[in-house]
C-alpha cells in the first residue's frame, strides 16, 4: 500500500522524492475513475473538433492551389475558413483536450480524487457551445477581425470564458484538497495555465482599443495563448509522462523552477516581436525581441532537464507510443522555441515576416508539439481511464507515421516556401508575381501533406472509436507495444 | 514549491507585468494620439466595406503596413512614400496590419489602383486582370440575375469569365468594399505629433 506523504524538509527541496512516492494501483485507478466522465467527455469532443478542423485546414490549403474553388458561397471562402481551422484547432481540439488532461492529471499528482468533475462537465459542454456558436458566426461573417480572437466577443466568447473557468474551479479544488506536501512541476504549469489563459482572453477581447493599440493587444493575446495556455499544459503532460513511462525521475528540480518561471516571465512579453518594423513605439517592439531572446533561458532549462531524464532510454520509444510522441514534442518544443527566437531577430525577420515561413512555424509549435503531446497523451490516458487496451498496434504505428511524417513534410515545404518568397519579396528588383510564384510548388507539396496528415487523423479516429465504443478487444492483456515490435527502429530487439 | 500561494502570486505577478507593459502604458501613452489632418474619418460606406474586409477575412493575406526603410525594402518596391506611424491607424477598430503578405500591401492601395472598375472586376474574378493570382474570386459580393432590371449597375466582364448566361450586378456590398480600398491612401507626410516623439525616443 502507499506510503504516507513526506514531510522531511530535506526531501522537500526535489521532485526526486516524488519517485519514492509508492502509490497501488487500486489507489491510482480510484484517481483515474475520479475524473472519467469529463477527462472521457472532453477527450470525444476534442476528437471531433480534430476532424472538423482538419477539413477546415484541408480545404483552406487546397484554395491556394484552386483559387477558384468553392468561391461562390461566402461561408466558404478563403478568409472565413481558414480563421474557422485556426479557432477549431486551438479552442476545439488542443483546448479541449487539454481540459481532460489536466483533470486527469491533477487527482493523480494531488493524490486526491477529483473535485467538482460534474462542474467541469458542464464547463467543457458551455465552451463547447460558446466555440460552436462562435466558429458558427465567423462562417457567417460575424467575426471580431483580429487573429486568434475571432470568435464573437458578445455570443461565443463569455460561453468560453465561463466554460474554462468551471474546468479551472475544479482543478484548483481539487489542488486545494491535495494529499501531497510538495506540488510536482506538472502542477504548476497545469494549475497556473488557468488563471493565465482567463486574464489573457479576457484582456485581449475588450472592445475598446482602437488604432495600433487593438495590434498589441492582439498580439499580446496570440503570443500568450500559445505560451501560456498551449505550451503550458503540455509541458505539463510531458512532465508527468516522461519520468513515468520510463520509470526515472526527472533530472533536476532547479532546472524545472528556471524552466517554468522563465517561460512566465519572459513568453509573456514576446508578443510585439510579430509586429517588427510595424508602426508601434519601438520600445514596445524592442522589449519584446529582447523578451524573445531570453526565452533561450526556459527553453534551455526545459530542454536539458527533458533531453537528461530520458537520455540512455531513448530505446523505450519502442515500446510506448505515448513515450515517442512525448517525446518528439518535447524536441518540438525546442526546436519551435529556438526558431521562435531566431525569427524574432530582425535581419531573420526581414525575410520570414509575412511569408508562409510563419505558418510553418506555427504548425511546428501547434503540431509537433502541441497535437503530437496530446495524442501521446490519449494513449496513455484513455486505456488507464476505459480500463482497456488500444486494440491495434498496426493503426499506433499507422497513426505516428502519417501525422509525423505527413507534418514534417509539411514544415519543411512551407519553410523553404516562406524562405522563397520573404527573399522574392526584400529583392528590390523583383515584382509581386514572382513572390507569388515563387511559393506555388512549396504551397501544393504542403497541400499533399494536408491529405498525409488528414489521413493520419482519421486512423486515429477510427482506433480511438474502435478503443472505446468496441468491447471486442477489451481482454487485451498488454499494451499494443508491448510485445515489441519497434516503431521507430528497424532492429529486432532479443 | 510547496505553497499555492507562491504558484498563484508568482503566476498573477508575470501575467500583469506583461500586461502593464504591453498594454496599459502603451494604452496611456497613446492615447492623446491625433489623426492627422489629411487622414479623412471614414464614411458609411468605407466603414461598410472595411465591415467586410473584416468578415471576409481579406487580412489573411493582406498587410496594412509599411515598416521601416531601414532593414526592409517595402518604400523601394512602391508600397507607400514613407513607414507607418500610429497616428496613421486612429480610426482603425480593429486594427487591420494584417501578418501575411500572399497578397500586396493595401496601406496605399488607393493611391496605387484608384480605378473603380479594376477593383470591381477583380474582386470578381482576379484572374481576368491579373492572370498569375492566387486570390479567390468574391462572386457572392455581386447578384447574378437574367437580365438587368432598371437602376442595375452592370459588371462588365471579360468573355472566358463572364457567366454563359445573365448579367452580373454590382451589389452595395462590392461597391462599399471597393470604396474602402479606395480611401487606403496614406501618402501625406508623417505627422510629427508629441505624443509620437515621447514614445519614439
Amino acid at each position: 500500500m502507499s506510503t504516507p506523504v513526506t514531510s522531511n524538509p530535506a526531501q522537500e527541496e526535489s521532485t526526486v522524492d516524488h519517485s519514492k512516492i509508492k502509490v497501488s494501483p487500486e489507489e491510482m485507478e480510484a484517481y483515474d475513475q475520479s475524473g472519467r466522465k469529463p477527462v472521457l467527455l472532453g477527450f470525444f469532443i476534442a476528437v471531433v473538433w480534430l476532424l472538423i478542423g482538419t477539413v477546415l485546414g484541408d480545404l483552406s490549403s487546397f484554395k491556394f492551389d484552386r483559387p477558384d474553388l468553392l468561391t461562390e458561397q461566402a461561408y466558404l471562402t478563403f478568409g472565413r475558413i481558414r480563421p474557422a481551422h485556426l479557432n477549431v484547432m486551438v479552442y476545439g481540439w488542443a483546448s479541449t483536450a487539454m481540459f481532460s488532461v489536466s483533470l486527469w492529471l491533477m487527482p493523480r499528482l494531488c493524490r486526491t480524487p477529483l473535485r467538482w468533475g460534474n462542474l467541469a462537465v458542464i464547463g467543457i459542454l458551455v465552451w463547447t457551445v460558446g466555440l460552436g456558436v462562435g466558429i458558427a458566426l465567423l462562417l457567417a461573417g460575424h467575426g471580431d477581425g483580429l487573429e486568434w480572437l475571432e470568435l464573437d466577443r458578445q455570443w461565443a466568447d463569455p460561453l468560453l470564458v465561463i466554460g474554462a473557468a468551471m474546468v479551472g474551479a475544479s482543478v484548483w479544488k481539487t489542488l486545494a484538497a491535495r494529499n501531497v506536501h510538495h506540488l510536482y512541476v506538472s502542477i504548476w504549469y497545469v494549475a497556473a495555465s488557468y488563471p493565465w489563459f482567463l486574464i489573457i482572453f479576457l484582456a485581449g477581447n475588450m472592445p475598446f482599443y482602437k488604432g495600433v493599440e487593438s495590434a498589441a493587444v492582439n498580439w499580446f493575446y496570440a503570443h500568450n495563448a500559445l505560451g501560456l495556455w498551449l505550451t503550458t499544459i503540455n509541458l505539463g503532460l510531458i512532465y508527468y509522462l516522461l519520468p513515468k513511462i520510463i520509470g526515472r525521475p526527472i533530472y533536476s528540480y532547479w532546472l524545472s523552477l528556471v524552466g517554468f518561471w522563465g517561460l512566465a516571465l519572459f513568453y509573456a512579453l514576446n508578443g510585439m516581436h510579430h509586429l517588427i518594423g510595424g508602426p508601434l513605439p519601438s520600445w514596445m517592439i524592442a522589449t519584446s525581441i529582447t523578451a524573445s531572446i531570453m526565452m533561450i533561458v526556459p527553453v534551455v532549462a526545459v530542454g536539458i532537464n527533458q533531453h537528461m531524464t530520458v537520455v540512455g532510454r531513448f530505446g523505450a520509444m519502442r515500446y510506448s507510443p505515448a513515450l515517442t510522441l512525448a517525446v518528439i514534442a518535447a524536441m518540438s518544443y525546442t526546436a519551435v522555441s529556438l526558431q521562435g527566437i531566431l525569427t524574432a531577430l530582425v535581419s531573420v525577420n526581414r525575410i520570414t515576416h509575412f511569408t508562409h515561413w510563419t505558418i510553418a512555424h506555427s504548425h511546428l509549435g501547434l503540431y509537433m508539439f502541441v497535437t503530437l503531446s496530446l495524442f501521446g497523451g490519449m494513449y496513455y490516458i484513455l486505456p488507464r481511464v476505459l480500463k482497456k487496451e488500444w486494440p491495434s498496434r498496426r493503426l499506433v504505428r499507422a497513426h505516428i507515421l502519417l501525422v509525423g511524417g505527413g507534418m514534417v513534410l509539411y514544415i519543411v515545404a512551407l519553410g523553404i516556401g516562406g524562405v522563397l518568397q520573404g527573399l522574392s519579396l526584400l529583392a528590390p528588383g523583383e515584382g509581386f508575381e514572382a513572390s507569388v510564384s515563387s511559393a506555388k510548388p512549396w504551397l501544393l507539396l504542403r497541400s499533399v501533406s494536408a491529405v498525409i496528415i488528414s489521413a493520419g487523423h482519421l486512423v486515429f479516429a477510427y482506433h480511438a472509436y474502435l478503443l472505446a465504443f468496441t468491447s471486442r478487444n477489451s481482454l487485451t492483456r498488454h499494451p499494443p507495444f508491448y510485445e515489441l515490435k519497434p516503431v521507430l527502429v528497424k532492429k529486432r530487439v532479443p | 514549491m510547496t505553497r499555492i500561494l507562491v504558484l498563484i502570486m508568482g503566476a498573477m505577478a508575470t501575467v500583469i507585468f506583461a500586461l502593464v507593459i504591453l498594454v496599459i502604458l502603451p494604452n496611456s501613452m497613446l492615447s492623446d494620439l491625433k489623426a492627422p489632418p489629411q487622414l479623412k474619418q471614414p464614411g458609411q460606406q468605407e466603414l461598410l466595406g472595411r465591415q467586410l474586409y473584416i468578415s471576409n477575412g481579406c487580412i489573411y493575406c493582406h498587410t496594412q503596413q509599411v515598416r521601416d526603410p531601414v532593414f526592409t525594402t517595402d518604400i523601394h518596391k512602391g508600397l507607400g512614400n514613407r513607414p507607418s506611424v500610429p497616428a496613421d491607424y486612429v480610426y482603425d477598430a480593429p486594427h487591420l496590419l494584417g501578418t501575411m503578405r500572399t497578397g500586396p500591401d493595401l496601406f496605399n492601395v488607393g493611391t496605387r489602383l484608384p480605378d473603380r472598375n479594376w477593383h470591381l472586376l477583380h474582386l470578381y474574378q482576379p484572374r481576368a486582370l491579373v492572370p498569375w493570382s492566387i486570390m479567390p474570386g468574391f462572386p457572392f459580393l455581386f447578384e447574378h440575375k437574367p437580365t438587368a432590371e432598371a437602376g442595375d449597375k452592370v459588371l462588365d466582364i471579360p468573355k472566358p469569365y463572364a457567366p454563359s448566361e445573365g448579367v452580373v450586378i454590382i451589389s452595395k456590398e462590392a461597391e462599399a468594399l471597393v470604396a474602402y480600398l479606395i480611401s487606403l491612401q496614406h501618402n501625406y507626410p508623417a505627422p510629427d505629433s508629441d505624443a509620437l516623439e515621447e514614445v519614439q525616443p
